[in-house]
């Protein structure tokens, strides 16, 4: 049976981009949507964009933990510093509800040839990144699926291998379906929500299609003005505000 | 219950693949086979083209398949086979597409050398299709006559086999993995041997080697069977065709050779512009080309290859350059008199548009009308030819703007309806962008409707309407 997934990771508290996703997907529907981690932390609206994917949740989503969505409840985080800052004035802004949604949320989810983590399969509680060709040989490396569709790093890429051959990289251009070539392995690293560093600062999500095997980026605009004044007017570090604008 | 294909064992007449029923093996290949095949839903009969991949097989062949597969379902269009379907890489390869009623270009060509002019007429259509190929973002990079159809009912050229293509938004598997030049050897690109992936225009050369095979039973440089072979050849020159067969007119000349410039900046900037000098054979611009008797000799081809370079593969990502930056911008003028003031201002917006685009070919066009019931007067009262004349005028109109010989061309056409003609010359020609003057604003026009009104709302490419600031008198007069 056909199955659309739509994809949104790394939201990081930024409301008015989830819900410019959410619109988009909501002229575009889904059959599921599956939050990929970092629900929280950098941004100004933790409790808004939570509460959002948790009813989402209750009408089938699936979340995963993200680092940022652990360290709100577990004190012994690795963090630089604006970002220990913000999670410091998160975890303020959290109900026990909050938390102990948080403390459910799944590292990963495996589907058929697909593993669904936010980090890596290398280390799914360790977070380590998916930047080089080696960091996907040794995600390859930790899993048997086909496929491994991760987020954590911001910056969308493909890296993909055929059997016995080197891994290859390359960006994907928004708006085109991907094929996940079948003779191939893969290792997805999707674009973020809420805190976009590659250059372009509209709100990122993706779509699986079960059918065509392929995975589509789309990029989306939102009011980048008023995320950014809400991150300043909390009193979070002001880089935080201003890397939206230029997405890096 | 027929059988069920599982691996290329079950290949047999009667056996059913995924819901096609194979019909009769009509080729096999090094590379592939390809069948008859049938399925109840389908009214068109369908090829089905099995990759020959076997354990040990190279990887480009596995690689070719692939990007074929990326490839194909993203083309659409009547230049490319209709897709019905894909088979798993991992069970068993195929491609499901429509199979094409119309004859390969080999087949058609028959007994080379062909007319010259009946060449130039399919490399028309064959350029007219690299145009919608080249705007869907693929670039074919293995032309040569048995990957090139027309089809039997509208004479359209129809392209197959997309294993070496490359598509500008998709990852190009070629570049990342293979290490040697893909293509075939009489029509490849120079910058292909060079494993340069992302220009257009390496189609364009495929298009003059065969065209020149085409008119000369010849191919330009042979067929290098190595790659060594090839790099040898990226900067020599082919015998001037009008030197093996005398019939070759020398506005062909100048297009076969022009295709068949080592370096890409030197050839026709886009399929477009190539198409557009293949219908209007008396509007080619000739340059020494047209007439060269001898090709250069050892020591100008080794100053070349010494100090020139042509465009190696910079990085393996680098996307296709230019598909569509090429484009043919026309301005049709009107040259009657008392519009002078508006023809200028027209020239002055052509020259703001190609300014931004320095690749862009225009064409200069004038429109005679014709009257329907009054006998065809060619020639004024003074003996001067009309026609002529309004040419000069033309050539006249655009000098300020300064452009070379072979980007620009002009064109004085007859017609009953000026507006039709235009639309007409605009959709026959490709042309992307028309940029036009509109007479006046007296009240009439607005009622009768004007020849840019018309042209506004029927041309199928963007157009520019110029006009005049009102004067005092307009606004009095309305």
């Amino acid at each position: 049976m056909r199955m659309r997934t739509a994809l949104i990771s790394d939201i990081h508290g930024n409301r008015e981009a989830l819900a410019a996703c959410l619109a988009h997907i909501q002229r575009n529907p889904v059959d599921r949507i599956i939050f990929m981690g970092d629900i929280v932390g950098y941004g100004a609206d933790p409790v808004w964009c939570l509460e959002t994917v948790m009813s989402h949740c209750e009408k089938g989503a699936l979340a995963l933990l993200g680092n940022h969505d652990e360290a709100v409840f577990k004190l012994e985080t690795d963090m630089n510093a604006a970002a220990l800052q913000a999670i410091e004035w998160t975890r303020t802004k959290m109900s026990n509800e909050h938390r102990a949604f948080l403390k459910e949320m799944p590292l990963l989810k495996e589907e058929g040839e697909i593993l669904f983590v936010h980090a890596s399969a290398a280390g799914p509680h360790t977070w380590p990144y998916v930047i080089h060709t080696r960091d996907a040989d040794a995600c390859m490396r930790y899993t048997t699926r086909r496929v491994t569709i991760c987020g954590h790093v911001h910056r969308p890429q493909f890296f993909h291998a055929p059997d016995g051959r080197p891994i290859e990289a390359f960006t994907p251009p928004p708006g085109i379906g991907m094929p996940l070539l079948k003779g191939r392995r893969w290792v997805v690293v999707l674009g973020s929500t809420g805190q976009p560093r590659d250059g372009n600062p509209a709100a990122a999500y993706s779509v699986l299609d079960s059918e065509t095997g392929k995975i589509t980026m789309y990029r989306i605009p939102y009011d980048i003005e008023s995320a950014a004044r809400k991150i300043r007017a909390a009193g979070l570090p002001p880089r935080l505000a201003d890397r939206l604008f230029t997405g890096s | 219950m027929s059988d069920e294909v599982r691996s290329q064992r079950d290949l047999v007449p009667g056996a059913v693949l995924d819901g096609f029923r194979l019909e009769k093996m009509i080729h096999k290949g090094g590379m592939a086979v390809i069948w008859e095949a049938s399925r109840p839903d389908v009214s068109m009969p369908i090829a089905i083209k099995i990759p020959m991949i076997g354990e040990g097989d190279e990887a480009s062949s596995i690689v070719g398949f692939e990007m074929e597969q990326m490839i194909m379902p993203m083309l659409s269009g009547k230049h490319v086979p209709k897709l019905f379907g894909i088979g798993d890489i991992t069970a068993l390869p195929y491609l499901a597409m429509e199979r094409v009623q119309g004859k390969t270009l080999t087949e058609i060509a028959g007994k080379l050398p062909m007319v010259p002019e009946e060449a130039a007429r399919l490399a028309a259509r064959i350029a007219t299709g690299l145009i919608e190929l080249h705007r869907q973002d693929v670039i074919h990079f293995d032309l040569k006559p048995a990957n090139i159809l027309f089809r039997d009912a509208t004479g359209d050229a129809v392209f197959v086999d997309f294993g070496l293509s490359r598509h500008a938004k998709l990852p190009d598997l070629f570049s990342e993995e293979i290490r040697v030049p893909m293509g075939t050897a009489p029509y490849i690109a120079p910058e292909q041997v060079l494993r340069n992936r992302t220009d257009p225009r390496s189609d364009l050369y495929s298009l003059g080697a065969i065209l020149y095979e085409l008119v000369t039973g010849e191919q330009p440089f042979g067929s290098p069977d190595s790659t060594k072979g090839l790099k040898r050849r990226i900067w020599a020159e082919p015998r001037p065709p009008r030197t093996i067969n005398k019939d070759v007119p020398e506005w062909l000349q100048e297009i076969i050779l022009r295709c068949l410039e080592p370096d890409p900046t030197k050839r026709y900037a886009s399929a477009r512009q190539l198409a557009f000098d293949l219908s209007h054979p008396d509007r080619v611009p000739l340059t020494a080309r047209a007439t060269k008797t001898t090709r250069a000799g050892w020591f100008k081809v080794w100053r070349r290859r010494r100090f020139k370079a042509i465009p190696k593969a910079l990085t393996t990502h680098a996307a296709p350059q230019g598909v569509n930056t090429a484009p043919i911008v026309m301005a049709a003028i009107d040259l009657s008199p008392g519009h002078e003031a508006l023809a200028e201002k027209v020239l002055d917006h052509v020259d703001r548009i190609l300014s931004t685009q320095p690749e862009a070919r225009l064409a200069c066009v004038n429109v005679l009308k014709t009257s329907l019931l009054s006998v065809d007067e060619s020639v004024d009262e003074e003996g001067r030819n009309i026609h002529l004349q309004h040419l000069a005028e033309l050539k006249h109109w655009a000098r300020p703007l300064g452009r070379s010989a072979e980007r620009v061309t002009f064109h004085v056409l007859e017609g009953v309806d000026p507006a039709k003609v235009i639309i007409d010359f605009a959709t026959d020609n490709h042309v992307d962008h028309l940029i036009m003057g509109a007479r006046g604003h007296s009240a009439a026009r607005r009622y009768l409707g004007s020849v840019s009104t018309q042209v506004v709302a029927e041309a199928a490419c963007s157009v520019t309407v110029v006009r005049l600031p009102l004067t005092d008198e307009d606004a009095a007069a309305s």
